[in-house]
């Protein structure tokens, strides 16, 4: 009965998505970084031997989603099949093959059952520390940003590349955690691995090549089924940001066809001298994320699924070629989903959300004794994010990581690894764009070091001259602040200082807001004054 | 007039559909299920008190000790139904609770709703004054400004305050000074997160302070009337409480952490699990209960569940990880899915089978119950496939209409599918069952083990339904089905242990250690658990320690057990060790070669347990006399993928050594026992169903 046969081959889909889910918590388990293992920058995902991915865990960010679906078929090419044997692991940071900036490290380790090939593991996480100028926007290219690691070999046959590691270590600040990551990432492919292999040992496959059929061929159907009642054309949206010494300029073009829809990034400003950058794998990335959420949000992330977004752009920030600097291309690539949904928003009225704070507010903090005192040196890490937009029928989430998928640290956390000491993180009064539906808060932080310790910072924070819109009618959220406790007002990206005894001050942007204002109900009023959301001299 | 003795306990468990009561008159057991009564929770109590009593001969004074443990914890959480509650917090950090992780649980849903914290917005007060993470003082605590607080929460109709500060758990002086002179001026309890869960990471002690504050008026009122109305029917005998970590506190402690109450009906199911295998001398076991709303799944090794220092109450987006509130208190680790008999099936875009968390619960319940439910659950996959007996379910209390059961699955999922009834009620349980063999996988994995080598032990009404096929899916062998499966929490509160765990957060790296502080630390702690179990407990006392250990820089720990012993100046080295054992066989291979990677200590944990006089052993039997069925039926058998002829037996009339070859479907007055082809069944001495694998060497 064929019948039957459908239902144990979706027994087995689900079973393999469980598998790459185990590989995601053993990388989270073992991880040393705060950004993996606190907020959870990393992803993980199960390939065929021609390089397609059958599955991808649920844990992890969108900005690895495309990216890492891609990055596997490049290891083929540089690794040839006759050289691939059983324990080996492969690894790269290279941003234009792997996933847009050196911090994240891809490992993909092939894995064979007798004797035969028979699906790759790739995950990928970001790493604490790569050397070069630390992470930040102030490189001049990529070269200056730390160490590049061609596509090659971290382990043969279960032996570890010890010259790599040997390189490793000389190039970064923090070699344990980044090397204890190099390990973990190795691990976590071994898991997926074993539970790959005992599924396949249990059900008596010898290969997945009919798993594969039935995952692509029904995820196929499922997605032209959403595309065709999409309504057809083309629609173009821009989207003006701070970049780092002049506005940055975004524009696509979002055509819906028959069987697919194209993103085009023609019109976008020209490539930055700072590492602002972003490579179109990674633009392609968070353009297929803002895509499926629309189309096909609950369809699973595989290479059928991922196939019916094509996304074209000449050379430009957006589609940055070697050898541009590129530490913090997450900042562009967080304000695409803004900017294709603004696109859709006119195919779709009455759909799509108002703008949001888009990129995260990292900071990345150097702090170190005051010349001649005693102390501590240490690089901390922050990832804090401010209002999401409106919805039609909702108010924005406030203090909520949209388009990324990352958690914050808790500060208990973040201060336990390094002196400084965190005054303030709680949500930002009247920060929300007004509108029916209110757009989200932003949210305060405030950062001091330690009695005897000074701090520099790597600021990589947007939406501070250009706050986010409004949809429909409603209000734009208000605009980032970054400033010290004495009223210093300080650059929004780039390395600075602040001195022992000062506070840093960030404000975090809020949501725009969705709908006339004067529709917004009078319940929701009070409960925004009563809860303080909007102080009494707020608008 | 007879008085109480010691050798009569009685166990009570408060459950969401029922309240279920269980009575060891010196060993014989008695028990019965009353529907829970939300108005007056005791009412069911006493009612099924009434009964038992009844059955077994005995005055309600005679009962030596009662035990109970309730949801109504967790239902106050889930359907927000606790006092006003206050959260005084550290300046700077009002949106603690609301923040959350800045993180959307659900990553594609533009339209996500989190959760509303449980403490608004305007009733969440700030004070000056901070702790830093080495546990100094960066900044006095603002005592005139509490004052003032003190003054609007005793204005403002307040039935409960939490008080939650930055670093409290590394040191508490200024949470203990806030209570004292909030407390002046107030007469409601006041908790503090440095006592109700001494843990870093500030969004879920601050979480777990306010669920505990949350809870706290109103269980103490309930526990107060309980006590009083037992007293009025005549039973003087001390009562227990079991808490979340499956052990016993008294009623004055429950009412002082109720939070710690949360969950506790569950960790009833897997003390009963871990005392059959106990009294089985199995190892390695793995307890499977499956309700009409979830399962549970838990791992319980050399007798003893596995614990865990905080898990999720109240999710509210389809039981996803991180819609729910955190609370960290030690509890015993179990995964819950949201798959029971009541789940409903349904087809996803993909045209793929789907089934829960949504549940038709018990009204309207399955299609079959005939009470107004329309669309399918997995009972109604379970009846057309044959694995029911529609004439004698629940003890032939409900008939069931298969009839209905068909039309049900074939509008909702089959006529999708264009597959048949029979074939589509296939594919309902091989959804079920895969996910919930999915479940146990990653559970197992969390927890460095592999579930093939487990022997499982099912109980709650769903689980003996499934249990064989899910044995398939894991690679498991042997299976048991005890008997009293449908009230196992129940009869698991009379075996839990009078036990505390007390938790000490405080970062010590072993290049750093020092061996008379830790003594001392340890000293603390084991003085505060004891002190807990005394209040239960005159006999002598157990203390597990255990110590949270990671290499430096990672976030997360993996516990070690260690001697019950003061560290001598030698530690380190036997730490280590340790510490890299256990690494390997968690994750695989301890991280050589990183020179001056260092280990550290995140948090100490002592629980005391009073010494329970051993049970008497059993073998497990593995049968000798072949009992055949009389009657069969048609049941769809999973592994060839159609129907085939299963025999029928009933229960009661198997004896202790019968073996009875699969398959075969054992029925009995709460549930059936199917056996699938790949098995066998045989009684065992103490009446329990043993499923053991064809061809198994045991």
């Amino acid at each position: 009965m064929s019948d039957i046969s459908d239902i144990r081959m979706q027994v087995m889909w689900n079973r393999l998505i469980s598998v790459v889910e185990e590989q995601a918590l053993t990388l989270l388990r073992t991880a040393f970084s705060t950004s993996v293992r606190e907020s959870g920058d990393l992803s993980a995902g199960v390939f065929d031997p021609r390089g397609q991915m059958l599955a991808q865990a649920v844990t992890g960010t969108p900005g690895h989603v495309n990216t890492m679906a891609e990055a596997v078929l490049h290891f083929m090419n540089e690794i040839p099949r006759d050289t691939m044997f059983e324990g080996d692991t492969y690894v790269t940071n290279d941003p234009w093959l792997g996933t847009g900036h050196l911090h994240d490290i891809t490992m993909v380790s092939p894995s064979f059952l007798n004797g035969e090939l028979v699906a790759f593991f790739a995950c990928t996480a970001h790493v604490v520390d790569v050397g070069g100028r630390g992470f930040g926007a102030d490189a001049k290219s990529v070269y200056e940003e730390g160490i590049q690691i061609p596509i090659m070999k971290f382990a043969e046959k279960g032996k570890v590349n010890l010259d790599l590691v040997r390189i490793l270590r000389a190039n970064v600040r923090e070699p344990n955690q980044v090397v204890g990551d190099f390990y973990s990432l190795a691990a976590c492919n071994e898991v997926g691995h074993r539970r790959l292999v005992d599924m396949m040992k249990e059900i008596g496959l010898s290969s997945l090549d009919g798993l594969g059929d039935f995952i692509f061929s029904r995820t196929r159907d499922a997605m032209l089924e959403r595309i065709k009642a999409l309504p057809k054309g083309s629609w173009s949206n821009e989207l003006v940001t701070d970049g780092y010494d002049a506005p940055v300029k975004l524009v696509a073009k979002v055509s819906v066809r028959d069987d697919h829809v194209e993103v085009d990034f023609t019109g976008t400003d020209p490539m930055s001298r700072w590492g602002i950058n972003c490579p179109i794998i990674y633009s392609k990335a968070y353009a297929c994320y803002a895509l499926k959420c629309v189309v096909a949000p609950d369809i699973p992330n595989n290479a059928a699924s991922l196939a019916f977004f094509t996304v074209t752009s000449p050379v430009n920030i957006l589609n940055a070629v070697r050898p541009a600097p590129v530490a913090l291309r997450h900042i562009f690539g967080h304000m695409v989903p803004d900017l294709v949904l603004g696109a859709i928003s006119q195919a779709m009225p009455g759909k799509i959300l108002a703008e949001g704070a888009g990129a995260l507010w990292n900071i990345h903090i150097s702090v170190r004794p005051v010349a001649g005192g005693q102390g501590r040196r240490a690089e901390v890490l922050m990832f804090n994010s401010g209002g999401m937009g409106a919805r039609p029928g909702i108010d924005g989430l406030s203090a909520t990581a949209f388009p990324s998928g990352v958690h914050t640290m808790p500060i208990e956390a973040t201060e336990h690894t390094g002196p400084i000491v965190i005054w303030r993180k709680e949500l930002r009064p009247d920060s929300g764009g007004d509108g029916e539906f209110r757009g989200g808060l932003g949210q305060v932080i405030e950062i001091a070091a330690i009695e005897g310790h000074e701090f520099d910072f790597s600021a990589m924070f947007d939406r501070v001259n250009h706050p986010a819109h409004g949809r429909n009618g409603g209000e734009p959220g208000v605009a980032g602040v970054v400033k010290l406790d004495d009223g210093t007002q300080m650059r929004p990206k780039g390395w600075q200082h602040v001195p022992a005894g000062r506070r840093l001050i960030l404000e975090l942007p809020g949501g725009g807001g969705y709908g006339d204002p004067a529709k917004r109900s009078v319940e929701a009023r009070a409960n925004d004054q009563s809860k303080e959301y909007i102080s009494e001299n707020g608008k | 007039m007879t008085s109480r003795t010691d050798d009569i306990r009685l166990g009570a468990d408060i459950g969401g559909t029922f309240t279920d009561i269980a009575l060891d008159l010196r060993g014989k057991l008695f028990s019965t299920k009353v529907l829970t009564n939300y108005a007056a929770p005791e009412q069911a109590i006493l009612d099924g008190i009434v009964v038992v009593t009844r059955d077994a001969g005995i005055s309600a004074a005679e009962i030596g000790i009662i035990i109970h443990g309730t949801t109504l914890a967790t239902n106050a959480l889930i359907e927000r139904r606790g006092a006003k509650t206050a959260l005084v917090t550290t300046e700077g950090f009002r949106d603690v609770i609301e923040m959350r992780t800045e993180n959307r649980f659900e990553q594609y849903d533009l339209n996500l709703q989190l959760p509303t914290p449980l403490i608004p917005r305007e009733h969440r007060f700030t004070v000056k004054g901070r702790i830093g993470a080495e546990g100094q003082e960066l900044r006095p605590l603002d005592e005139a400004a509490l004052e003032e607080i003190a003054g609007r929460i005793a204005a403002g109709g307040f039935g409960s305050v939490a008080i939650g500060f930055i670093h409290a758990y590394t040191n508490p002086a200024h949470e203990r000074r806030a209570r004292e002179i909030l407390s002046r001026k107030l007469s409601i309890p006041i908790s503090i997160s440095a006592e109700v869960s001494p843990q870093m990471r500030e969004f879920e002690r601050f979480n777990t302070v306010c669920a505990n504050a949350y809870v706290r008026p109103q269980m103490a009122d309930y526990l107060a009337r309980f006590q009083t109305r037992l007293k009025e029917m005549g039973a003087e005998c001390p009562v227990f409480m079991i808490h979340s970590g499956g052990g016993l506190i008294s009623v004055e402690t429950a009412s002082e952490f109720p939070v710690r109450l949360v969950e506790s009906g569950p960790a009833g199911g897997a003390i009963f699990a871990a005392d059959i295998a106990r009294r089985f001398g199995l190892e390695k076991v793995v307890s499977y209960d499956m309700g009409g709303t979830t399962a549970k799944i838990c791992l319980i090794e050399d007798f003893a569940p596995r614990t865990a220092r905080t898990f999720e109450v109240a999710r509210t987006y389809r039981f996803c990880k991180g819609s729910g509130m955190p609370i960290s208190i030690p509890v015993i680790e179990m995964i819950e899915i949201g798959a029971g008999g009541g789940s409903i099936a349904w087809v996803d875009a993909m045209g793929r089978i789907q089934t829960g968390p949504e549940s038709a619960g018990s009204e309207p319940g399955p299609a079959c119950y005939g009470r107004g439910g329309k669309r399918p659950a997995i009972t109604d996959a379970d009846l057309v496939l044959g694995k029911l007996d529609p004439d004698n379910f629940a003890g032939g209390a409900i008939k069931l209409d298969t009839a209905a059961s068909e039309q049900a699955i074939l509008r909702d999922v089959g006529e999708r599918l264009s597959l048949d009834a029979m074939s589509t009620a296939f594919g309902i349980c091989e959804v079920v069952d895969e996910n919930m063999a999915n479940a146990a996988r990653v559970h197992a994995v969390e927890n460095g083990k592999n579930i093939s080598d487990n022997l499982m032990i099912a109980f709650g009404g769903a689980a003996p339904l499934h249990a064989a096929r899910l044995c398939e899916k894991l690679g498991i062998e042997r299976c048991i089905v005890p008997k009293g499966a449908g009230v196992g929490s129940a009869i698991g509160f009379l075996k839990a242990p009078f036990g505390y765990e007390a938790l000490a957060s405080k970062l010590t790296r072993l290049s750093r250690f020092q061996p008379a502080e830790v003594n001392a630390l340890l000293g603390d702690l084991k003085a505060s658990a004891e002190s807990f179990v005394r209040s239960g407990a005159s006999g002598s006392i157990t203390c597990e320690i255990t110590a949270f250990m990671r290499y430096a820089g990672q976030g997360w720990e993996i516990p070690v057990p260690l001697p019950d012993a003061p560290f001598g100046e030698d530690a380190v080295t036997g730490l280590k060790e340790l510490f890299e054992a256990n690494y390997q066989r968690f994750f695989g291979r301890a991280i050589e070669g990183l020179d001056g990677l260092e280990i550290e200590i995140v948090t100490w944990s002592v629980k005391a347990t009073d010494i329970r006089p051993d049970v008497a052993r059993h073998e497990l039997t593995s049968g000798k006399r072949t009992s055949n069925p009389t009657t069969t039926r048609a049941v769809f058998d999973p592994a060839s993928g159609e129907p085939q002829t299963y025999g029928i037996v009933e229960r009661d009339t198997l004896c202790a050594g019968d073996r009875v070859a699969g398959p075969v479907v054992i029925v009995e007055r709460e549930t059936s026992t199917v056996v699938t082809t790949s098995f066998d069944a045989v009684i065992q001495s103490d009446g329990a169903i043993l499923l053991i694998r064809k061809g198994s060497q045991s």
